[in-house]
């Protein structure tokens, strides 16, 4: 019993197993059900016929008796989904590299050029961060329409880095400042350029943090809502968000099976590339609040 | 001879002045600032001046619009719903960042714990804040639908109520239902985000602190939550800056509705500008956000300045 009330942090394998339970296992798994539950419904709604999926008396609405994958061929064949898919990939894709490219010689030149005024450059693309979307799709909706690029992809890939740019450019900034100063010094007195110390030494080096920028990146253009849904007028050049949301409710007849399936088979994608990093992705997030 | 040899010494000279260029640190700096810069000024900053003398003019879509001075936010204020908007943006920020920080720090120590497959687990945790926001308010609009709500279900089949609940038709059960969807968002990045910021406290200020018998609770005030206030601060400003300007789950799940009863100023500036056509007015709405915006990246400011100064790191 002594050593159960020891609360040292040495001997937490000493704690007894039901006290552990009711102390950390039970109310993270309540958070963790509560968490996933959302999916596990959107799942089931996805597979389920539409005669059990409004009949809660006759079949358990937790399970799925005859699961069908009617929803998903409606999905993707009776609609445009398959459009919006190309769109949202293409969009995303293209954000992501010409933000990068942008962050990448932007980091390079405030962190380690320090031109003069470098500094302050840095603390506006960190304010530039702090500008949410909210305040800028009515002006820049205007500005789009006198550009010519309303209702096209190009809307969107030139809109995105604005917020994906001060971000990718805030987190290469603290990977670059952690690479040795002296590798580059050397680099320079055996007569390399700056471009290539940035492509053939600091890139390389920094090759994690390019990657969680980029993926964190990509995953936010991947869910970026607003700027498409008033940029975007036409069915055929939806993204997957707008798609779903405006597309598949006929006046008061909503879809859910449609519906669901939109949302299922649009999360997949980013889960699967979440899934392989991870790590990369929760450094991204945390880098930046950490900087 | 010497004829031949002046042009070579002229592209001696001119080189030179090249290379000198591109060995200032001046000029490359701004050619490497050139591609984010472009894109910044013209997509962010140009903007944002835009939307501020949008605000003060009457401009329609496909139209040019008067200046009317602060004609919209006149007429705001005596417009009903813009309080409305108003006040509900703020209960919408308040009341979900409180359970948001709450269950987030709670979540954080939890996962801080020694646990079997902690990185799986952490993995899952942050789900909600990968997948994209409207994709899963999609699944909350159902799970909040009049007829085949899972949750009145559930509750009529424990015998806890007899009807089903109307979760989005009455003024009050829509904004809760919009807080817990948000809640449910933003609980992931609060508590991996303080996760990141528990894990870089040093261990040995607990082991001290057992050693002068500190007890569990004491440990937590007396370490834990000093050690931590600096992202406690930075993260739920940016929590609280998210929560604010919110538009994907509001738009997807109510529509501002019942009543405008949901509506965030946000929601009501896309409906004023781009539905109903008024883009001054609209953009008058979002301009009133910026007050509220200043002060939370003024606290996110003093926040990262106290963090710098207690990791001893320069200014």
């Amino acid at each position: 019993m002594s050593t159960a009330d020891d609360q040292s942090v040495g001997m937490d394998y000493l704690e007894r197993f039901p006290r552990k339970f009711l102390r950390v296992y039970l109310p993270l798994g309540l958070i963790v059900v509560f968490l996933l539950f959302p999916f596990y419904w959107m799942t089931v709604a996805t597979f389920k016929p539409d005669a059990e999926m409004y009949d809660y008396e006759k079949y358990n609405p937790f399970w799925i008796v005859h699961p069908t994958f009617e929803h998903i061929t409606k999905l993707f064949f009776e609609t445009d989904y398959p459009l919006w898919m190309w769109n949202t990939v293409i969009v995303s894709v293209s954000s992501t590299f010409i933000s990068l490219f942008a962050s990448v010689c932007a980091a390079y030149a405030i962190e380690r050029l320090r031109y003069k005024g470098s500094r302050y450059v840095g603390l506006a693309i960190f304010l530039g961060y702090l500008v949410p979307p909210s305040i800028l799709f009515i002006p820049l909706a205007a500005i789009v329409f006198q550009l010519g690029l309303f209702d096209g992809n190009l809307a969107l890939i030139l809109t995105y880095p604005t917020f994906l740019i001060p971000f990718c450019t805030w987190l290469l900034m603290g990977y670059f400042r952690t690479i040795p100063y002296e590798l580059e010094e050397c680099a320079l007195i055996d007569g390399a350029t700056r471009l290539q110390i940035l492509v053939k030494i600091t890139l390389p080096l920094s090759l994690p943090g390019v990657i969680s920028a980029g993926i964190f990146a990509f995953t936010l253009s991947w869910n970026e809502f607003i700027y498409a849904l008033t940029f975007i007028s036409s069915s055929e050049n939806k993204t997957i968000p707008v798609g779903a949301i405006t597309e598949l409710v006929n006046g008061d007849v909503y879809h859910w099976g449609a519906l669901m399936a939109a949302a299922l088979t649009g999360s997949v994608p980013v889960v699967i590339l979440y899934s392989f990093f991870v790590e990369y992705y929760v450094s991204a997030m945390t880098g930046a609040v950490k900087e | 001879m010497a004829v031949i040899a002046e042009p070579a010494a002229a592209q001696v000279k001119r080189s030179s002045l090249w290379s000198r260029a591109f060995e200032s640190r001046n000029f490359l700096g701004a050619m490497f600032m050139v591609p984010a810069i472009a894109i910044l000024i013209l997509f962010l900053a140009y903007p944002l001046v835009l939307g501020l003398w949008l605000g003060m003019t009457d401009t329609k879509i496909g139209g040019v619009g008067r200046f009317i001075g602060f004609g919209n936010f006149v007429s705001l204020a005596k417009d009903s719903v813009f309080w409305l908007s108003v006040f509900n943006t703020i209960f919408y920020t308040v009341a979900a960042s409180i359970v948001k920080f709450a269950i987030g720090l709670y979540l954080a120590l939890l996962l801080n714990e020694r646990l079997p497959f902690k990185s799986m687990i952490r993995a899952i945790v942050l789900l909600p804040f990968v997948v994209p926001t409207v994709l899963s308010a999609i699944a909350f609009w159902w799970i909040y639908d009049s007829q085949f709500s899972i949750i009145s279900w559930v509750l009529i089949k424990a015998g806890l109520i007899t009807r089903y609940i109307d979760f989005l038709g009455d003024p009050w059960n829509a904004r809760w239902s919009v807080v817990v969807a948000n809640i449910w968002r933003g609980v992931p990045f609060v508590a991996i985000t303080l996760l990141a910021g528990l894990q870089t406290i040093s261990p040995s200020l607990y082991e001290a602190a057992n050693l002068d018998g500190a007890t569990n609770l004491q440990r937590f005030r007396h370490i834990t939550l000093p050690m931590l206030s600096p992202i406690i601060a930075v993260v739920m400003t940016f929590s609280v800056l998210m929560t604010f300007t919110d538009f994907q789950l509001i738009y997807t799940i109510t529509r501002g509705g019942p009543i405008n009863a949901t509506h965030l100023m946000a929601t009501l500036s896309f409906q004023r500008a781009i539905t109903g056509g008024n883009l001054g007015e609209g953009a008058a709405i979002s301009n009133a956000m910026i007050p509220f915006l200043v002060a939370a990246i003024l606290l996110s400011f003093f926040g990262l300045q106290r963090s710098r100064w207690q990791q001893g790191g320069r200014d």
